[in-house]
C-alpha cells in the first residue's frame, strides 16, 4: 500500500519539534485522516482539534507544508508526496501541545463588539438582496486561518490593538443587518485598530469560505471610517439610509 | 472539603453549548440566574455547528395553511405514536415564535419575496417547514445564541469535560470535570444542572457524529440514577458520503432531497416509487434510509455500496445558491460537480432519538433539579425524528429548561458538595495512568464502532443483538484495564478513555432496548419482527440502574388528551 510521511510539530509551550510518522494512504484521504491514523496507532496522545471533519466548524486548522489550512478539507493526494508533509500549528498563537494552539484571545476581542441591536419600532421584514451582503460575512467558521496569516498578528503581535480579519468580518455582518441601528465604527477605529490594515489580502487569500475579507468587509468598513471622520454629513445620511431601507415600507 | 480542586459555584450549570444548552442559559440568565456553560471544546463548536437543512417551524410563510396542528400531527407520525404527546403539542406551538425570537436577536433567514423568512420542503413534513440559511441553519442558530448568551454575560468554561454529577442526597449538586488543556480538575458546585449533551452517534462506524458525540451526559445522568428512555430508536440519516472512503458518513443534507433531489439505483430506477410512491425521496427518514439499504443487500447498489442522489437537473446556479456547503463539500472531497453529476450516498448514524426522560413542560429529569434537553433527552421525537425538528426542539425545550432550573434555583438552599464523590471522580480518572500495557483507547473503540455497525445497525435480529451484548461486556473488562500513555497535558488518549466509557454505557442500554422491543417501528427495524406490534405502541422502555446493574423496565405511554386525538385523525 502507497504511504507518506509526515512530519508533526510535537511540543509545548516550552519547546517542540517535527516527528516523523508513516501512514497508509487510502483514497480520497485528508491530513486530518493521516492524523487520526497516528493518534489511533502510534501516538495515542497527538493533541489535535476537531469537530466536524466537514469543512464546518473551523476547528482543524494548522499550517500544512508552510500553508495555513483546514486539515479536513486538504487531500492527501492534492500534495506532494515524496517529500515528508510538515504539520506545524497556527503560528500567531501559543502552542499549547502539538497541533493545538491557544486561541482564547479571539473570544476576548469577540466580546468588545456591541451585539445586534435592531432600530426601534422596526418591522421583521428584509429582502434576499438586502440579506445577500451581510450572509456572506456570516459564513464565517472561525476557523481563525485569517487571523493567523495577517502580518499585522503574526508578525508584528499587535494583539493588543488589532481585532484581526475574523472580527472586521464580523462587525461587516452587524453593520450590513438592514435592521441595525448601531453605528461600530468608533470602536472599529479605536479598539480594533481597522488604520492598521494595509489591505495585502492575505486574509482573503487563505479564508475557506470565500468570503471576500478585504474587499467585501474592510474597504467598506474602511470607507465607513472615512466617511463618519471626516465627512460627517454624508455619514448622517448613509447611517439613515442604511441598505435596503429605500425597498421597505 | 474540596478545596484541593478549584470550584466554580453557578446558580444553574449547564453541560453543552450546542444549540440547547446555549439557549437554556440565555433564557435562565433571562430569569437573573448566575449561569455557568461547560463544554468540551471550543464555544461555537457544538454540532449544532454543523446543522445544514433547517429549523422547523409552522409559520405557514410559504404555505400558508400550515399551522402547529399539521406540524404536530406530522412529528406524531413520523414518530410512530411513541412520541411524549405534550411535548410534540409544545414543540409544534412554540417553535415559530423560537424562530423569530433567534431573527430578533440578529440571526439572517433566507427570505420570500414579501420579505419573510423562506421555508423549504422536508422529509416527512406536509408543508414547506423548514426557516434556513442556504445550507449552513446550524452556524447561524449557534452564532446567534453564543454572541447572545456572551453579551448577558455568561461563564462558559470551554475545553472542559464533564466526568461525574454530583448529589446532595436525592438531589442534584454539581459536577466534577477536567480541563482539556492541562488535565487540571475543576469542581461546579450548582442548585440546577441542564444536560445538553448531545447524541451518542461516535459509537458507530460510518457517522455524520464527531468525537464529541459520545452519549456523555446520558450515561452521566444514568450513573446519577435518572430514567433514560427509548434508546434502541437510533437515526440513521439516508444520505451520508459513501466515497472516497477517507468521506465516508460526512452528512448530504436532506435539503438536497428538499429541493428536488431524486434517487435512483444502479439500474437508474427511482426506487422509492416502488416503497413510498406517495412521498417518494421525502418519505420519512427511517423509510428512505431502509430503502436504501434493502437496494443494496439486493444486488442494485452503486459500484461503492450506496444510491445515487442526483440534482443536476435543476439549473446550475440555483443548486449552487441553495446548497452552497454540498456544491463545496463534493467538490473539495470526492471530485463531483454535483450540477452535473450525481452524489453516491448511503445511510450513516446520525441521531439519538432516546435519551434522559424529562417532564415535558420543565424538562426536568427524575432527579430533582437535573434537567435535559436537545438530542439528549428523549420524548419529542418517538421512534423517528423528522428533519429539521431537531433545530426546533433545541430551542423550545432549551428555553424551558432554562426556565425551569432557573426557578428550581431560586427556591434551593445551595448544595454541599460531598468530598468522598469528587475523590471517587478523581480516582476514576487516574487509574489508566497507572495501568501498564492494557489495551488503547482507539483499539476498544474501533471494536465497539464495528460492533455496533454490523449488530446493531439499520436491520436487527435477536441473535446479532445478543452478540452485541456479549462483546460489550467483554469491551467493558477490556475497558477497565485501558492504559494511556504521556501526561495530562492534551492528551486525547485520555479523553477518549473517559468517552469510551460513557459510549460503552449508552451502547449496551441502546443494545438491551433494542432486544427487548419485539417489533419494528421507525428506526428500529428487527428482521425476526418485521411488523408493527399494537401492544409496543402503548410502551416506551425505561433504563435504569438499579444498585447492581442495568435495569431495563417499561412505562406506559401517556394517553393522549381526546383534543389532540382528533387533530391526530384529520387529514391534512
Ligand atoms: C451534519 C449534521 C447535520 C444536521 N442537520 C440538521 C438540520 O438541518 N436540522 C435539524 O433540525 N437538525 C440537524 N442535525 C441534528 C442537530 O444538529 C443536532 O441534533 C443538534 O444540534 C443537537 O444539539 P444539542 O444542543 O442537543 O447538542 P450539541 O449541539 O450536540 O452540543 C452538545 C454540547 O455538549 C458538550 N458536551 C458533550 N459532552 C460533554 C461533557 N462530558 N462535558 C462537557 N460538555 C460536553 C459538547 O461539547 C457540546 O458543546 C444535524 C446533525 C448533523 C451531525
Ligand atoms: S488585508 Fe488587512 S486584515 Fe487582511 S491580512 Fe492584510 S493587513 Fe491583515
Ligand atoms: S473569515 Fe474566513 S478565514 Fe477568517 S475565521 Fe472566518 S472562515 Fe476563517
Ligand atoms: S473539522 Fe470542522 S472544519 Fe475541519
Amino acid at each position: 500500500m502507497a504511504e507518506a510521511v509526515l512530519a508533526v510539530y510535537r511540543g509545548d509551550r516550552e519547546s517542540g519539534k517535527p516527528v516523523e510518522y508513516k501512514v497508509p494512504l487510502a483514497p480520497g484521504m485528508v491530513v486530518l485522516d493521516a492524523l487520526h491514523y497516528i493518534q489511533g496507532h502510534l501516538a495515542p496522545d497527538l493533541a489535535v482539534r476537531w469537530n466536524c471533519k466537514a469543512g464546518r466548524c473551523g476547528s482543524c486548522s494548522a499550517e500544512v507544508n508552510g500553508r495555513p489550512r483546514l486539515t479536513c478539507k486538504t487531500r492527501m493526494d492534492s500534495l506532494p508526496l515524496d517529500s515528508p508533509v510538515t504539520i506545524s500549528p497556527l503560528r500567531a498563537f501559543p502552542v499549547i501541545k502539538d497541533l493545538v494552539t491557544d486561541v482564547s484571545w479571539n473570544y476576548e476581542v469577540n466580546r468588545k463588539i456591541p451585539a445586534f441591536t435592531p432600530r426601534p419600532g422596526v418591522q421583521w421584514k428584509m429582502l434576499q438582496e438586502d440579506v445577500d451582503r451581510p450572509q456572506e460575512f456570516r459564513k464565517c467558521i472561525e476557523c481563525f486561518l485569517c487571523q493567523n496569516v495577517c502580518h499585522v498578528l503574526r508578525d508584528h503581535g499587535k494583539h493588543a490593538e488589532y481585532g484581526g480579519p475574523r472580527f472586521f468580518v464580523r462587525v461587516a455582518g452587524l453593520e450590513m443587518h438592514p435592521l441595525d441601528g448601531l453605528s461600530r465604527t468608533k470602536l472599529l477605529k479605536e479598539q480594533l485598530g481597522l488604520g492598521l490594515c494595509n489591505i495585502t489580502k492575505c486574509c482573503t487569500e487563505v479564508c475557506p469560505e470565500s468570503i471576500h475579507i478585504t474587499d467585501n468587509a474592510i474597504i467598506p468598513l474602511k470607507e465607513r471610517i472615512v466617511d463618519q471622520y471626516y465627512d460627517p454629513l454624508f455619514w448622517i445620511v448613509r447611517k439613515i439610509r442604511k441598505p435596503g431601507e429605500s425597498t421597505r415600507t | 472539603m474540596t478545596g484541593k480542586f478549584e470550584t466554580h459555584e453557578h446558580d444553574v450549570l449547564i453541560i453543552g453549548a450546542g444549540g440547547a444548552g446555549l439557549r437554556a442559559a440565555v433564557e435562565a440568565l433571562n430569569q437573573g440566574a448566575s449561569v455557568g456553560v461547560v463544554c468540551k471544546s471550543l464555544l461555537g463548536k457544538a454540532h449544532t455547528v454543523m446543522a445544514e437543512g433547517g429549523i422547523a417551524a409552522a409559520m405557514g410563510n410559504v404555505d400558508a395553511a400550515d399551522n402547529w396542528k399539521t406540524h404536530f400531527r406530522d412529528t406524531m407520525r413520523g414518530g410512530k405514536l411513541l412520541n411524549n404527546w405534550r411535548m410534540a403539542q409544545l414543540h409544534a406551538q412554540e417553535a415559530p415564535n423560537a424562530v423569530r425570537e433567534l431573527e430578533q436577536w440578529g440571526a439572517l433567514f433566507d427570505r420570500t419575496e414579501s420579505g419573510d423568512i423562506m421555508q423549504r420542503a422536508f422529509g416527512g413534513h406536509t408543508f414547506k417547514r423548514l426557516c434556513h440559511v442556504g445550507d449552513r441553519t446550524g452556524l447561524e442558530i449557534i452564532r446567534t445564541l453564543q454572541d447572545r448568551g456572551v453579551h448577558l454575560g455568561i461563564d462558559v468554561y470551554m475545553e472542559c469535560t464533564v466526568t461525574r454529577l454530583l448529589l446532595d442526597g436525592g438531589r442534584i449538586a454539581g459536577a466534577f470535570g477536567y480541563w482539556r488543556e492541562q488535565g487540571r480538575f475543576v469542581v461546579f458546585k450548582a442548585k440546577s444542572v441542564v444536560i445538553a449533551t448531545g447524541g451518542v452517534g461516535k459509537a458507530w462506524k460510518i457517522t455524520s457524529n464527531s468525537w464529541e458525540y459520545t452519549g456523555d451526559g446520558m450515561a452521566l445522568a444514568y450513573e446519577a440514577g435518572a430514567e433514560l428512555m427509548d434508546l434502541e430508536f437510533v437515526q440513521f440519516h439516508p444520505t451520508g458520503m459513501v466515497w472516497p472512503p477517507g468521506v465516508q458518513g460526512i452528512l448530504v443534507t436532506e435539503a438536497v432531497r428538499g429541493e428536488g433531489g431524486i434517487l435512483r439505483n444502479k439500474l437508474g430506477e427511482r426506487f422509492m416509487e416502488k416503497y413510498d410512491p406517495k412521498k417518494l425521496e421525502l418519505s420519512t427518514r427511517d423509510v428512505v434510509a431502509r430503502s436504501i439499504y434493502t437496494e443494496v443487500r439486493e444486488g442494485r447498489g452503486t459500484e461503492h455500496g450506496g444510491a445515487y442522489l442526483d440534482i443536476s437537473h435543476k439549473p446550475a446556479e440555483y443548486v449552487k445558491r441553495k446548497l452552497p456547503g454540498m456544491y463545496h463539500q463534493f467538490k473539495e472531497l470526492a471530485d463531483v460537480d454535483i450540477t452535473k453529476q450525481p452524489m453516491e450516498v448511503g445511510p450513516t448514524c446520525h441521531y439519538s432519538m432516546g435519551g434522559i426522560r424529562v417532564d415535558a413542560d420543565t424538562a426536568e429529569s427524575t432527579i430533582p433539579g437535573l434537567f435535559a434537553a436537545g438530542e439528549a433527552a428523549a420524548g419529542l421525537h418517538g421512534a423517528n425524528r423528522l428533519g429539521g425538528n431537531s433545530l426546533s426542539d433545541l430551542l423550545v425545550f432549551g428555553r424551558r429548561a432554562g426556565l425551569a432550573a432557573a426557578a428550581h434555583a431560586k427556591k434551593t438552599p445551595a448544595p454541599v458538595i460531598d468530598p468522598k464523590q469528587v475523590e471517587d471522580a478523581e480516582q476514576e480518572m487516574l487509574a489508566p495512568f497507572s495501568h501498564t500495557g492494557g489495551p488503547s483507547p482507539y483499539e476498544i473503540h474501533r471494536e465497539l464502532q464495528d460492533t455496533l455497525q454490523s449488530l446493531v445497525g439499520i436491520f436487527r435480529n435477536e441473535e446479532d443483538l445478543k452478540r452485541a451484548l456479549a462483546e460489550i461486556q467483554r469491551f467493558k473488562e477490556h475497558a477497565a484495564n485501558v492504559s494511556v500513555e504521556g501526561s495530562r497535558l492534551f492528551n486525547p488518549g485520555w479523553h477518549l478513555a473517559r468517552d469510551l466509557k460513557s459510549m460503552l454505557t449508552i451502547a449496551e442500554a441502546v443494545t438491551r432496548c433494542a432486544l427487548e422491543r419485539k417489533e419494528s417501528r421507525g428506526a428500529h427495524s428487527r428482521i425476526d419482527f418485521p411488523e408493527y406490534d399494537a401492544a409496543w405502541a402503548k410502551k416506551n422502555n425505561i433504563i435504569v440502574w438499579d444498585g447492581a446493574g442495568m435495569a431495563l423496565r417499561q412505562r406506559p405511554v401517556p394517553e393522549m388528551p381526546e383534543e389532540l386525538k382528533q387533530i391526530l385523525a384529520e387529514d391534512k
